[in-house]
């Protein structure tokens, strides 16, 4: 959920920014990094662990502990956290530990 | 390769800090940060910072990120990389760079790093379940993204993080229901805890939480009270409904770069966990790799500034090429620092730095 009312701050509406989570076309906004576009869309679920497929979500926010790690355009273990989210992304939740091509 | 005459790793208050002194002294400087901004946690603090005028008291912490930003960012003598996350760090002062699925090696003369800290984490059943976050990431989340991390959260820890984050989740309509403590006594600011008691929000000292609950994502957690010897009391377990906890135990510093390197690190619990050795100029034991910030000890943003300005000068006259007004401003910025460090939680500091400084040893 967005924050549309603040003391301090003020959260103008931006630039939507069109992109696909899972197969699903959805929207964030300009300014939004992948992972916040995808908690703004009510999804905290980002992966799942690698041995016991337990769900995985948004811990740090400084790109430090792999917990938001995502498959973005086919590319494995994007610390989405810190990735600017860019229009046309195709974003897949991760659950295995990638390959490397 | 690359070359610059000084690497700064982490464009943070202690980073940007060093950055302007080098730069003043005619020194080419490369930052680099491995988030989309500069600014470190500055960036998405609303609170207004204590302290003296040089250490920018009064001010929010993002208009303190907007000041430093702008001395670094237009500077001839600086080059800024963003997005981007040094993977290695080796003796010959070689830095290897991952940024936009392009990998670079640069080397330096002189490399500082200001790499600042993590959150800590806490043991207990399903701390891994999407909901728990650490208190700095809720901040990014509301104060940065506009983003609500939860409906109904309760904070883990009532350190000054803890406090001023409540305060920022109320401000932000989230309804807190309360803040655990596991010590006997509030961590933070008396002002603080104040502050967000008058809101109705309750502080439960002795306390910790014992276990989450939820499927996909988090819906209760069970709190359960401690003894004196922070024991757990059987029969005072609680289960409270909730959408988001958020974890704020204290910080660790980031050496891990500097361990890569085989710098000299000691576990010093005042200062947060394993801190580099470092010498009077904050020259790690490695010769001309420095280390400042939080990096080398937890303490307040104010402090990290007054380091970064610090190690900059140093490095400066290290490298026979002293900022002009050298003499002057080592002398305010140790006098601020040392202001800072007689507050109420600079003692913590002042014994770590001490037991720091007992076996110091210097670069070769």
């Amino acid at each position: 959920m967005r924050i549309d009312k603040h003391p301090i701050l003020s959260f103008p509406k931006k630039e939507p920014i069109p992109f696909i989570f899972e197969g699903q076309h959805v929207v964030g906004y300009k300014g939004d990094t992948i992972a916040s576009a995808l908690h703004a869309l009510g999804v905290t679920t980002l992966s799942y662990s690698i041995k016991k497929d337990r769900p995985r979500g948004f811990y740090c926010a400084i790109g430090n502990c792999a917990s938001c790690n995502m498959m973005v355009n086919g590319v494995p273990n994007v610390r989405t956290c810190i990735t600017p989210l860019v229009a046309g992304m195709i974003i897949e939740r991760q659950t295995d530990k990638g390959v490397i091509r | 390769m690359k070359h610059h005459e000084l690497i700064i790793i982490g464009g943070g208050p202690s980073g940007l800090c060093a950055a302007k002194m080098a730069a003043e002294a005619g020194i080419d400087v490369l930052i680099i940060d491995r988030s989309p901004e500069l600014g470190g946690q500055l960036i998405k603090q609303t609170h207004k910072f204590f302290g003296s005028k040089a250490q920018y008291a009064k001010t929010r912490g993002f208009d303190i990120a907007k000041i430093l930003i702008d001395q670094v960012i237009h500077h001839p003598h600086i080059t800024i990389l963003k997005e981007a996350t040094v993977v290695g760090l080796y003796p010959d002062r070689v830095v290897t760079v991952y940024q936009h699925e392009t990998y670079t090696r640069y080397q330096a003369d002189r490399i500082i790093v200001a790499t600042g800290a993590s959150e800590k984490f806490l043991a207990f059943e399903n701390n891994d379940l999407p909901g728990i976050y650490g208190a700095g990431a809720v901040q990014t989340l509301m104060n940065l993204y506009g983003v609500l991390p939860g409906q109904e959260i309760i904070m883990v820890g009532s350190g000054n993080i803890g406090l001023i984050v409540s305060y920022q989740l109320l401000q932000a309509g989230v309804h807190v229901k309360g803040i655990v403590e596991a010590a006997p006594t509030i961590g933070g600011y008396k002002v603080h805890a104040s502050k967000i008691r008058r809101l109705g929000v309750p502080i439960w000292t002795s306390t910790t939480v014992q276990r989450a609950m939820g499927k996909d994502h988090l819906e209760a957690v069970e709190l359960i009270d401690l003894d004196a010897k922070w024991q757990p009391l059987l029969g005072t377990e609680r289960i409270m409904s909730l959408d988001a906890l958020c974890i704020s135990v204290g910080l660790s510093p980031m050496h891990q770069l500097l361990s890569m390197v085989n710098a000299k690190t000691k576990y010093i619990n005042e200062l947060g966990g394993f801190v580099p050795i470092i010498d009077d100029h904050h020259q790690t034991t490695v010769k001309g790799i420095y280390a400042c910030g939080d990096a080398v000890g937890i303490e307040e943003a104010s402090s990290a500034m007054m380091e970064g300005y610090l190690t900059g000068l140093y490095v400066a006259t290290d490298m026979q090429r002293p900022h002009p007004d050298s003499d002057a401003l080592k002398e305010k910025y140790d006098y601020e620092l040392d202001m800072l460090r007689n507050g109420p939680f600079g003692i913590k500091t002042k014994i770590g730095l001490e037991k720091l400084r007992k076996d110091d040893i210097h670069a070769q």
